[in-house]
C-alpha cells in the first residue's frame, strides 16, 4: 500500500515571551491508501499541532522543521500557492467547532460552490448539483432547501455534517478531522461516526482522526498513534492496542475510563500527576514522573519510539507491561 | 489519589503571580509606551518642580525687553516673552501645572464616580439599570459648551468652574463603560459562584466585578486624561478657563495664536508641551491596553 | 439511610420567555427548559442527571439552587420551599448548598488569591472569624482536596484544569454543605484527570455523607459515581432508576438510545455493537413537539405518543419510566 502521507522527524515549536515551547518533538509517521490512523492524546500532547503544521496552519509564533511528504512530493513550508494546490484539494481537514469554522455571513451555497468554482473550475450550476448531491451523500435532509441557509439555521450536528460534506467536494485522498464529534451530543456523535464508516467504506479515502476519546477511535481507525507530550508513545494496529497496550501511559488511559459495557470498579484506577508543561520538559522519559513502572533509566534518557514488532512501536525503557 | 497525607505545615509559602503583575511585564517590554512614560514624567516633574528651581517668576515682567520677543538663548529667555513681556518658558511650566492637575483630579473624580455608577447599574440590571442609565443619558444630551458658557455667565470666570464642568460630564463615558464590562462579567461562572455562596450583592460588586473592570478601566483613564487636558485648553482657548495671572496651556496657546505670524516661536513652543504629553499619554494608553488585553493586539 | 428526603423537587417547571417585546413585539415565546419534573435526593446519596443539549439539566440544577427563579412547582428543602423564602433567609440556606462548575478555570475570580477564593464563602457565613483561623482552615481543605497548601497565594491562571477544578471543591466544600451540584465538573479535563476528580469526589462523599447531584453528558462516568439516575429530554423526566437499572435493564428507548450510541473503547465490541442511531435532530427547546417531546425521533413511536404526554409511572423497584411503549430493547 503505497502511503499517502509521511512524515518524518517532524519538529513543531512556537516562540513565546516566556521561552519556546515545543509542541511537536520529532514525530514520524505514515498514512497508507485507504487507511484511517487514529490519533489519541490529551491536551498538550501535540496531536492537533501536527496536522495544523502539515496543512500550514500555524500560528503566526510557530515554526515547523523536518519532512511532511504527501504522494512522494514535499509540502512542509513550501509557497502558499503551491499548499493550496492539495489543501482543500487532496487532503481536507474538518475541526472541532464548525459553528467557527463556516463562515457565518455566507450561505452554505456560497461556500460549497466557491470551493468547486475555484478548485475544479465548475460552473456555477453544475456546482451547485454538485453541492445539493454531497449534501445528500452526508445525510442533510431536503438537501435542496436546506443549500441555501446559512450556518446559524443548522443545528450542531447538521453543521458537523456540512463540513464534511465541504470537505468531500474536491474527493480528497486523505481527510483530517480534528476533534470531529467532541462537541457533540453523545446521539448526534453516534450519527456522524456512522457517516464517517459510511463515507469510509464507500470511497476508500484514508483518514487522519484527532481524538482525545478511545472510544471512538475503537469505531473507526485501522491504526493508532498514542501522543504525549508532544511525542509518540506508542503506535500500533487498533486491536493489539486495546487489548495489549505496551505503553505505561495508554495502559493507564485505557484502565482509568469507566465503562458501561463492563460490571462497575469501586474506584476508577488514575494516572497520578498533572500532563507535562511543553516548556520545561523534564530530562529522560516525558512521562516518567506519573509511571508507576518509572525506573532509573527514565530519568536520564528519553525512550526513543522502537518497533517491537513489525507493526508496533513504542517509546519506553521497558520491554514488556 | 489519597488525598490526608500531604503535609499542611513544611513548605513556606509561594508568592502568586497576579494578572497585574503579567500586565506590568508587558508594560514594560513595550519600548513606545516606556518611552512616552519616561518623557511623560519629565514633563509632569519639569513643570512641578519650576518653582524650586530658582527661575523668573511667572508673572515677572521685563520692561527691558518687548511683548512677544524671540527666544534668546543667553538671556535664558527659551521661548522668549508674552503678550506682557514675561518669560514664556517659564509660564508654560506653570500653566502645566494647572492643565496637568485638571487633567488628572477630573479624571479621579470621573473615575469613582463612573466606576461605582456603571458597575452598580450593570450589576443590578433591570429597572434600576434603566433608571441609571437615563440620567447618563440625559446628562450626556446637555451640549458642552453651552454648558460651560452658561456656568461662566452665572459664576465668572473661574478654574473651579472648569473641574466642576469637566468633571460633570466625564463621568457618563466611564460609567457606559464600565456597565458594558460588568453585563459581559455578569453572566460568568465565578459571579454565580459567590451568588452561591451567599456573598451580598454589594460585596460581589466590589469584590468580583470592580476588580475585573479594572482592565478597560485604567486603559480608559490613560485616555481619558489628555481628553480633559484637550477640553480644559478648549475652555481657555474660547476664553472661558484660567483667569490671569494664572494660566495653562489653552490660554497659552490661545494667546500665541493670535500673534502667530509675528511671533512662530510662541505657538510651537506652547503648542508642542500640548501635543507632546497628549502624545505621550496615548502612547501609554495603548501600551496599558496591550498590556492588560494581549490578545486584542 | 434515613427516611425524609434531604431535598424534594415536585413538578417543577423552569420557563423563560424570550419573546421580542417593544415596538417590534413578536409572537410570545417560551424556552421551557425545565417542564414538569419530580425527584426526591436522600442524604448520602448522588442522582445522576444526564441528558444532551437543551434536557434543561444544568437549569435544573440551578433552579434547586434557586440561582434561577422557578416559574412554577416547588423545591423543598429540608421541609421548607425555597422559592417561597425571603432574600435573607434563603442566604442563610446557602450555607449547605453549593455548586461546582464545568469550566474550572472560569469559575474562579482570576484577580483574587487561591486562599481567597476558598476562603470566602467561610467568611461570609462566619465574618466574625479570625484571620488565622480562616487561613488554617483554608490549608487544611486545600490538603484535603489534593492541593499543597504553600500555593495558597497563587492566582487561578497559575494551575492546571485538574487543579483549577479542586480549588472550586475545596471552596464549595469548606462550609460542609449537605449537597453540592456538580454541573459537568468533569467534562473540560482530559481524561486522565477526569478519574482523579471523580475518585476524589466520592471520597469526600464517603468521609462527609453529602449527596450529590451529577449533571452531565457522560455515561460513563455518571454511571460510575451515582447511586441514581435520571433520564431528562427537552425538560421532562424520560426515566429514572437505580444506577444498574438505567444500564443493565433501560426501558425507555431514549435511555437505549445513549446507552447505545456511549463509544466502547474496544474495536470488536464498538465495531460489532448494533448501535441504535436515532434519526434527526434534537427538536428546538421553543418548539417542542406536542406528546412525548422524543417522539419525533422515536423507534417505538405511534399516534397516542402525539397526543399525549406519558405519566411517570413505577416499571419496578424504585425504577420509573414515562413511556407509552416502555419495555427492553427489542
Amino acid at each position: 500500500m503505497a502511503a499517502i502521507l509521511d512524515v518524518q522527524g517532524l519538529k513543531t515549536s512556537f516562540t513565546t515571551p516566556e521561552g519556546p515551547v515545543r509542541a511537536v518533538n520529532d514525530v514520524s509517521f505514515a498514512i497508507h491508501a485507504g487507511e484511517t490512523l487514529g490519533i489519541v492524546g490529551e491536551s498538550g500532547s501535540g496531536k492537533s499541532q501536527i496536522f495544523m503544521s502539515i496543512m500550514g496552519l500555524l500560528a503566526k509564533n510557530g515554526r515547523a522543521e523536518g519532512s511532511v511528504k504527501f504522494k512522494g512530493k514535499e509540502i512542509l513550508n513550501i509557497p502558499v500557492p503551491e499548499l493550496n494546490k492539495i489543501r482543500g484539494v487532496k487532503m481536507s481537514m474538518i475541526f472541532q467547532d464548525p459553528m467557527t469554522s463556516l463562515n457565518p455571513y455566507l450561505s452554505v451555497k456560497r461556500q460549497m460552490t466557491e470551493v468547486l468554482e475555484t478548485h475544479r473550475g465548475m460552473s456555477q450550476d453544475a456546482a451547485l448539483a454538485a453541492a445539493i448531491e454531497m449534501l445528500e451523500v452526508v445525510q442533510i435532509p431536503e438537501a435542496k432547501r436546506r443549500v441555501h441557509m446559512y450556518p446559524h439555521e443548522f443545528s450542531g450536528g447538521m453543521r458537523q455534517r456540512v463540513m464534511i460534506a465541504m470537505a468531500l467536494l474536491c474527493e480528497p485522498e486523505l481527510l483530517i478531522a480534528d476533534e470531529p464529534t467532541t462537541a457533540l451530543d453523545v446521539t448526534v456523535q453516534a450519527q456522524i461516526l456512522d457517516l464517517l464508516g459510511k463515507l469510509k467504506r464507500e470511497t476508500g479515502m484514508a483518514i487522519a482522526l484527532i481524538t482525545h476519546d478511545l472510544g471512538v477511535i475503537a469505531g473507526l481507525a485501522d491504526r493508532v498513534m498514542v501522543m504525549y507530550a508532544g511525542a509518540v508513545a506508542e503506535r500500533a494496529d487498533a486491536g493489539p492496542l486495546f487489548k495489549t497496550p505496551q505503553h505505561p501511559y495508554t495502559q493507564g488511559l485505557l484502565r482509568s475510563m469507566p465503562r458501561l459495557d463492563e460490571a462497575r470498579a469501586e474506584r476508577l484506577q488514575t494516572i497520578g500527576g498533572q500532563p507535562p508543561n511543553l516548556q520545561r520538559l523534564p530530562e529522560g522519559c516525558t512521562f516518567r514522573d506519573r509511571c508507576v513502572y518509572a525506573f532509573d533509566r527514565c530519568a536520564v534518557e528519553r525512550p526513543p519510539l522502537r518497533p517491537v514488532s513489525p507493526d508496533r512501536a513504542k517509546a519506553c525503557h521497558l520491554e514488556a507491561l | 489519589m489519597a488525598v490526608t497525607n500531604l503535609t499542611i505545615d513544611g513548605a513556606p509559602e509561594v508568592q502568586g503571580r497576579s494578572l497585574w503583575a503579567d500586565a506590568r511585564n508587558r508594560f514594560f517590554r513595550n519600548k513606545a509606551a516606556v518611552t512616552s512614560l519616561i518623557v511623560f514624567t519629565i514633563i509632569v516633574v519639569a513643570c512641578f518642580v519650576a518653582p524650586f528651581l530658582g527661575l523668573r517668576a511667572p508673572d515677572y515682567i521685563n520692561w527691558n525687553l518687548s511683548s512677544w520677543s524671540a527666544p534668546d538663548l543667553q538671556t535664558g529667555y527659551l521661548l522668549g516673552t508674552d503678550g506682557n513681556s514675561r518669560d514664556l518658558f517659564v509660564r508654560t511650566l506653570y500653566g502645566g501645572q494647572i492643565s496637568l492637575l485638571v487633567g488628572f483630579t477630573a479624571t479621579l473624580v470621573s473615575l469613582v464616580i463612573g466606576v461605582v455608577w456603571g458597575a452598580s447599574a450593570g450589576f443590578l440590571g433591570g429597572k434600576v439599570d434603566g433608571f441609571m442609565m437615563r440620567i447618563v443619558d440625559i446628562l450626556y444630551s446637555i451640549p458642552f459648551i453651552f454648558f460651560v458658557i452658561m456656568l461662566t455667565v452665572v459664576f465668572g470666570r473661574n478654574i473651579v468652574l472648569i473641574y466642576v464642568a469637566i468633571g460633570a460630564v466625564s463621568w457618563l463615558d466611564m460609567a457606559r463603560i464600565v456597565r458594558g464590562q460588568t453585563i459581559s462579567i455578569r453572566r460568568k461562572e465565578f459571579i454565580e459562584a459567590a451568588e452561591a455562596s451567599g456573598v451580598s450583592k454589594w460585596r460581589i460588586i466590589t469584590r468580583h466585578i470592580i476588580p475585573n473592570t479594572l482592565g478597560p478601566v485604567v486603559v480608559y483613564v490613560t485616555l481619558t486624561v489628555p481628553n480633559v487636558i484637550l477640553t480644559e485648553s478648549f475652555i481657555s482657548f474660547l476664553g472661558m478657563g484660567t483667569q490671569e495671572p494664572g494660566s495653562s496651556w489653552g490660554q497659552l496657546v490661545s494667546d500665541a495664536a493670535v500673534v502667530m505670524e509675528i511671533a512662530p516661536w510662541a505657538i510651537i513652543g506652547t503648542g508642542a508641551f500640548l501635543a507632546i504629553t497628549l502624545l505621550c499619554l496615548n502612547f501609554i494608553g495603548d501600551g496599558m491596553r496591550d498590556a492588560f488585553d494581549p490578545k486584542d493586539r | 439511610m434515613s427516611a425524609a428526603p434531604l431535598l424534594s423537587v415536585q413538578d417543577l417547571k423552569v420557563h423563560f420567555d424570550v419573546s421580542r417585546k417593544g415596538l417590534f413585539a413578536g409572537p410570545p415565546a417560551v424556552v421551557k427548559a425545565v417542564d414538569g419534573v419530580t425527584f426526591d435526593l436522600k442524604p448520602g446519596e448522588t442522582l445522576g442527571l444526564v441528558g444532551e443539549s437543551g434536557c434543561g439539566k444544568s437549569t435544573l440544577g440551578r433552579a434547586v439552587l434557586r440561582l434561577l427563579p422557578a416559574t412554577k412547582g416547588r423545591v423543598v428543602w429540608l421541609g421548607e420551599d425555597l422559592h417561597t423564602l425571603d432574600h435573607a433567609a434563603m442566604q442563610e440556606k446557602r450555607r449547605n448548598m453549593q455548586i461546582i462548575f464545568q469550566d474550572p478555570l472560569a469559575s474562579l475570580n482570576p484577580r483574587m488569591t487561591v486562599g481567597q477564593i476558598i476562603a470566602e464563602p467561610l467568611t461570609t457565613f462566619n465574618p466574625n472569624m479570625s484571620g488565622n483561623e480562616v487561613k488554617e482552615r483554608v490549608r487544611q481543605m486545600m490538603a484535603k482536596v489534593g492541593l499543597l497548601p504553600n500555593q495558597i497565594n497563587r492566582y487561578p491562571h497559575e494551575f492546571s484544569g485538574g487543579q483549577c477544578q479542586r480549588i472550586g471543591i475545596a471552596r464549595a466544600m469548606i462550609n460542609n454543605p449537605r449537597m453540592i451540584v456538580c454541573d459537568e465538573p468533569v467534562s473540560a479535563l482530559d481524561v486522565s484527570i477526569q478519574a482523579q476528580i471523580v475518585n476524589l469526589l466520592m471520597d469526600l462523599q464517603a468521609e462527609t455523607g453529602m449527596s450529590l447531584i451529577f449533571i452531565s453528558h457522560n455515561l460513563s462516568v455518571v454511571r460510575h459515581i451515582s447511586h441514581r439516575i435520571m433520564v431528562l429530554y427537552l425538560g421532562k423526566v424520560m426515566e429514572i432508576a437505580d444506577r444498574d437499572s438505567i444500564y443493565a435493564n433501560p426501558l425507555h428507548p431514549y435511555t437505549q438510545a445513549l446507552n447505545s450510541a456511549v463509544p466502547i473503547p474496544d474495536p470488536d465490541l464498538e465495531r460489532q455493537k448494533d448501535r441504535i442511531v436515532l434519526k434527526g435532530d434534537l427538536p428546538s427547546p421553543l418548539n417542542p413537539p406536542s406528546g412525548c417531546p422524543f417522539r419525533t425521533r422515536c423507534p417505538r413511536a405511534t399516534e397516542i405518543c402525539a397526543q399525549q404526554m406519558p405519566e411517570l409511572l413505577p416499571a419496578g423497584p424504585s425504577h420509573h419510566v414515562a413511556c407509552h411503549h416502555a419495555g427492553p430493547r427489542d
